[in-house]
């Protein structure tokens, strides 16, 4: 492998490991705040899979850096500048609207990108997408599920939903955006690749998003907005405090054991 | 003539058979379970949210998982036990109000904050460790339910207590902050911990007929004194000093004998004023409120449904 692509491929395991750290650690937060149990027990497991996927992510991060550092070093030793994962994930749990419409927006996205990693022409992404899919799909039924109920639920329940979708829809295009790493791995046109070529998930997703929305008789909103620049280090103030929090017991005392 | 309800279930505690949903069972026997489990389960999501404060901060990904899953697993006790109430014909919104109100109590131990990291190794160790005492005491029940429930849940509490206790080693044997951390735990929620038996034999209210019917099998101070028994040698092997200094070994009694618990403190935080029984309460009843919205979306839902599939 040449130094290059070894820096990309580096980049690239970085910012998937990112992605789903920074959504499991907002979504821990919702345990002992579910709207009832059995909600807060499936919302510390759907954490649980993402910390779990994160884990993976960054220890085969850490191998192909090289220098010996380990999954907590390269998720407790980094900024916000640093940190690259896509804006969507980072942002609040508003309220409970807005923690499903963008579980289910960003699970419709997951199943399609880890169908293709798991085609992956590195053998270590391909195996944790192979993994990560299984949980995926039944995060999807999930997050799809509510969306419908809340959806047709009550006159409020569907006007938070409609408000989630609308605050979120402009943090969507990310989803689809190829970073350089991603476009320095990804084969020609036919050809088997590393990483996963987003602008081609971005058809499909939209085709499904839109079907599910409309029989949950929620509206698509225009696209006449968006953020984007988590992958370049550019968040939102959000970010800062996830990580000053996630963080604090590392930077007090480096070097422990714990 | 065929024998009477009360014949046939004094019958069944006598001869130690379980006591299911649909048997006859005495009025107070009824009321007195439905107490002591909702308590529990109660116990059970509240104890969710010391060990909760720790799960933005845990120190690397592999203990925030363990964590996360730890607490996830009390709301799944809290689950079994809601339920198993239910079949008493107690409802979860009963339960919730009774809660949320002040007239249901739940484990004392939980109105202390953690404080620190060792907290989560502490509680782990010695809340969970008495509530194991307590716990295979109670698969012996004599309500089918609760028993079966504890059996299950028995099995999950010893797997946490011995993750606790592994934290404990890790910091005990670690930095001299990191050692000191773990006294300072250990000296705060040892005294909680005791009290998570009760009061004296001789002052409780509710045992001796807890006992008659075979819900308690053993008295709380027979329950502390095992529990004070099996965790004196752990303290030893962390090298930590004791959180009490009349801890020592009786060779006549054969057990170690401890200082006397501040019965006033107990009674304090029993009865609402502990340092975060507000906390609780408050962040347990806003989680609710909050889920109002989602509750009533999802009747409303299934109601469309139905009206739907009638039509």
């Amino acid at each position: 492998m040449t130094n290059s692509t070894n820096t990309a491929l580096f980049n690239y395991v970085l910012g998937l490991a990112d992605d789903a750290l920074i959504l499991g650690q907002r979504t821990s937060e919702w345990c002992s705040r579910g709207p009832f149990l059995e909600e807060d027990i499936a919302l510390s497991n759907l954490a649980l899979d993402y910390i779990g996927r994160a884990r993976m992510f960054y220890q085969y991060a850490a191998q192909i850096q090289g220098m010996g550092k380990t999954e907590d070093d390269l998720a407790y030793f980094r900024d916000e500048r640093e940190f690259t994962n896509l804006v969507i994930n980072e942002l609040p749990n508003f309220d409970f609207a807005f923690s499903i419409v963008r579980q289910y927006l960003l699970d419709v996205h997951a199943c399609l990108y880890l169908e293709q990693l798991s085609n992956s022409k590195d053998q270590r992404l391909s195996e944790i997408a192979a993994k990560a899919i299984k949980e995926t799909r039944y995060h999807l039924k999930r997050s799809e599920t509510w969306v419908l109920q809340l959806g047709q639920g009550t006159e409020e329940s569907a006007k938070r939903m409609q408000d989630a979708l609308d605050e979120l829809w402009g943090y969507t295009p990310e989803l689809f955006i190829s970073s350089e790493a991603e476009l320095a791995l990804s084969g020609e046109e036919g050809e088997a690749s590393i990483a996963v070529n987003r602008e081609s998930l971005r058809h499909l997703w939209l085709e499904r998003v839109t079907a599910h929305m409309l029989t949950s008789g929620l509206v698509i909103p225009e696209q006449n907005w968006q953020v984007v620049g988590g992958r370049n280090g550019d968040h939102s103030e959000h970010l800062g405090h996830l990580l000053s929090e996630m963080q604090i017991l590392q930077r007090s005392y480096p070097g422990l054991e714990w | 003539m065929s024998e009477s309800g009360q014949a046939i279930f004094d019958r069944r505690i006598e001869s130690e058979q379980k006591v299911e949903p649909k048997d006859w069972m005495p009025a107070d026997y009824r009321k007195n379970l439905i107490r002591q489990m909702s308590q529990h389960a109660h116990s059970e999501v509240i104890g969710m949210q010391p060990e909760g404060n720790w799960i933005s901060r845990a120190p690397t990904l592999k203990r925030k998982m363990v964590l996360l899953a730890k607490v996830q697993d009390e709301g799944g006790h809290g689950l079994y036990l809601y339920s198993a109430t239910e079949t008493l014909n107690a409802t979860r919104d009963e339960m919730n109000e009774a809660l949320h109100s002040g007239k249901a109590k739940y484990a004392s131990i939980f109105n202390y904050p953690a404080l620190s990291w060792a907290d989560v190794g502490a509680i782990g160790w010695l809340v969970d460790g008495a509530a194991i005492v307590n716990q295979i005491s109670l698969q012996s029940t004599s309500y089918g339910p609760y028993s079966r429930a504890m059996i299950r849940i028995c099995k999950e509490e010893s797997f946490h207590q011995r993750q606790g206790y592994e934290m404990m080693i890790v910091l005990a044997n670690g930095t001299k902050e990191q050692k000191a951390m773990a006294q300072d735990a250990l000296n705060r929620i040892w005294w909680p911990s005791l009290m998570m038996f009760g009061p004296h034999d001789s002052d409780s209210a509710h045992s001796g007929r807890s006992m008659q019917w075979k819900i308690k099998r053993r008295t709380n101070d027979e329950l502390r004194q095992s529990f004070v028994d099996q965790t004196v040698p752990q303290i030893e092997f962390l090298g930590l000093e004791m959180p009490d200094p009349e801890i020592k070994w009786n060779e006549e009694r054969g057990h170690y004998d401890f200082g006397e618990i501040d019965w006033d403190e107990f009674k304090r935080v029993i009865s609402g004023d502990g340092p975060c029984n507000r906390d609780r309460i408050r962040h347990h009843k806003k989680a609710h409120d909050d889920g109002q919205w989602v509750r009533d979306a999802l009747v409303a839902y299934q109601t469309k449904k139905s009206a739907a599939s009638a039509a």
